[in-house]
């Protein structure tokens, strides 16, 4: 039952001031998973069978985190379905902290409600409980919402079970390529292709509502931006000028869109495009290569990649102008710069002694952490509570999708059912109900 | 460092000067499995062709290449592609109406909106040459499709060297 969790982190250290030495310290991350139990939920219906396993749902979700070891329904003495029933000796005699019973209850054609507790073995006391109504078709949503506040409960960091991701996908059809944007649930379960092409699509970005998608498409050999509003799947092109139209990120009222022009001249810098009006307010001017912009959560600044200084490195710079700033010293290579939502991080492509991978910069601290173990790792995206990040990877020759905790212990690999070559994940913000 | 490089030295020493005490005889020179010094063995068509007749040369052989490729990190016109450009920008002098797409490329390494900068620099500079050599502004435009669409799909060396390129596609 033993998770293979331990693996060697490479974390460098730099002493800031004046005396700015690299120290290498090589780490040993062990995480020890708290074993819990999710029995089986109970079925009050007109079908044999409940239209999802919610049990199944919320144990994956837990097992996944790396957090929890949810034990085997063969071990369990006893499996109710109501909190009333639950036997606390019976469970700490097996050896978990926590319970989760629940079941549910259909209560029309296509209604039902879903209702779960969490209890607290050795306190012998409900943490949550909680009854929510469900269709079939949003019962798998508010089974990972039940994960979340589960997880919410036992760590005290915010669930982001029930939150979305986008990415890019490339599939070989003989000398050409099809390009596909999809957007799933976090598990990689209920794939959606909200666009494809031949040509190449780039660098989705969520809205902060996550209703719209900003991402770059190449079609007629020409790039250009688009906004897509996800439910209706209406999209209108935003930004077409001569030249490159790249690396678009939202502000965080959403009105905005930083985004990279390179003009006939092809030098490329940081612009921002208000959505509506299409105007765009120039904020570098070098004629180094300055691109990837991303706003701060506080919407003061905005972190982007510029090669000013030889080769690439994160600088920032106030939203309404001013003069760039440099960020990161570690190193001949950081770029593609994404913030945590809670503001304390910078994750980025670092080169490692050779390799491409995801670092993240403690950024009152400024030391980095190097998070992944690849080759030609790319596309970091912090999950919205900060606490795992997600990014690109490869696996012989295509590409597929890890994620990390931020601290690096817990790693993931997550599956995509699409074939080829899987980049550019783009973790989407909390769901607003 | 320089205790490796004693050793190393101390090593060479030793298999240099213990050669005559331990030659090895001289494989049968006529056993081709031993064949010479390179420790591959070829074989030398000797005689009449088999086939009895003439190689085809290329007829493209002389044609306008329309493709170029570029050093690591680098977006300079390499020294043997100068002619390329030079009778690039003769096509489109010879012909105002002709328009070339100069699409930039660039190998996998690294960040992919920033993989796009390095692309554009390289059409960049193909674009600058021509435009030295007298090509109006107007007959080019620019694309650089980063690392999106690789020439050559492996991740060797050599595959990246195939995929540091810039195209000149025409239109009309």
């Amino acid at each position: 039952m033993l998770k293979k969790l331990g693996f060697v982190l490479w974390v460098l250290l730099v002493a800031g001031g004046a005396a700015r030495a690299e120290l290498v310290i090589d780490v040993q991350g062990i995480a020890q998973p708290t074993p819990v139990a999710i029995v089986p939920f109970g079925w009050e219906g007109r079908t044999p069978n409940m239209p999802l396993d919610v049990a199944e749902v919320i144990n994956s979700d837990l097992e996944r985190s790396g957090r929890f070891a949810p034990i085997d329904e063969m071990k369990m003495l006893q499996k109710p379905t109501d909190g009333a029933d639950v036997d606390f000796q019976d469970w700490s005699f097996v050896g978990v902290e926590a319970v989760v019973v629940g079941k549910v209850i259909q209560t029309g054609d296509n209604a039902y409600t879903l209702q779960f507790q969490l209890f607290d073995v050795f306190g012998r006391k409900q943490l949550v409980g909680y009854r929510m109504p469900a269709s079939r078709g949003t019962m798998r949503g508010a089974a990972h919402r039940a994960a979340d506040m589960i997880y919410e409960k036992l760590t005290g960091i915010k669930g982001v079970f029930g939150t979305k991701v986008a990415y890019v996908t490339a599939t070989r059809q003989g000398d050409s390529r099809e390009y596909s944007l999809i957007v799933s649930d976090q598990d990689g379960e209920n794939e959606y292709t909200i666009m494809e092409s031949k040509d190449p699509i780039m660098s989705p970005a969520w809205s902060p509502d996550s209703r719209q998608l900003a991402y770059v498409s190449f079609e007629g050999s020409k790039s250009s931006i688009f906004v897509q509003t996800l439910r209706t799947g209406n999209r209108f092109k935003v930004s077409s000028k001569p030249g490159i139209n790249g690396a678009p990120a939202f502000s965080p009222d959403g009105r905005k869109l930083v985004v990279t022009l390179g003009g006939v001249e092809g030098n490329l810098d940081i612009y921002v495009l208000d959505i509506t009006s299409r105007q765009t307010r120039r904020l570098t001017t070098h004629r180094a290569i300055d691109t990837e912009g991303t706003w701060s959560p506080d919407g003061r600044y905005i972190f982007f990649t510029s090669d000013r200084s030889g080769g690439p490195q994160v600088y920032r710079v106030a939203a309404n102008g001013g003069t760039p700033e440099r960020i990161t010293f570690e190193g001949g290579y950081n770029a593609r710069p994404r913030l945590s939502p809670d503001g304390t991080r910078l994750a980025m492509v670092h080169n490692d002694r050779g390799n491409y991978r995801i670092a993240v910069m403690n950024l009152a601290r400024k030391d980095l952490l190097v998070l992944s173990t690849g080759r030609q790792d790319e596309s970091p995206s912090f999950a919205p509570n900060s606490d795992i990040l997600i990014y690109a990877t490869r696996q012989g020759r295509n590409g597929v999708l890890e994620t990390v905790s931020a601290d690096g212990l817990i790693r993931q690999k997550m599956a995509s059912g699409q074939g080829g070559d899987v980049r550019e994940p783009v973790w989407s913000p909390f769901p607003r109900f | 460092m320089s205790y490796l490089k004693l050793i190393a030295v101390g090593l060479l020493a030793v298999l240099l000067g213990g050669c005559p005490q331990n030659t090895i005889p001289d494989p049968d020179p006529t056993d081709t499995t031993y064949g010479g010094d390179s420790g591959a063995t070829t074989g030398g068509m000797s005689g009449d062709d088999p086939y009895g007749g003439d190689a085809i040369p290329d007829p493209f052989a002389g044609e306008l290449q329309m493709v170029i490729y570029f050093d690591f990190d680098s977006s300079e016109v390499r020294p043997q592609d100068q002619d390329t450009v030079a009778r690039h920008a003769m096509e489109l002098g010879n012909n105002m109406r002709a328009t070339v797409r100069l699409e930039g490329h660039a190998d996998e390494r690294g960040s992919r909106e920033y993989n796009i900068g390095l692309g554009e620099r390289r059409s960049q500079a193909v674009r600058q040459m021509l435009m030295l050599q007298g090509v109006s502004a107007s007959q080019i435009s620019t694309v650089s499709f980063g690392e999106e669409r690789p020439a050559s799909f492996g991740n060797s060396e050599a595959d990246y060297a195939q995929n540091r390129r810039v195209e000149f596609k025409y239109i009309n």
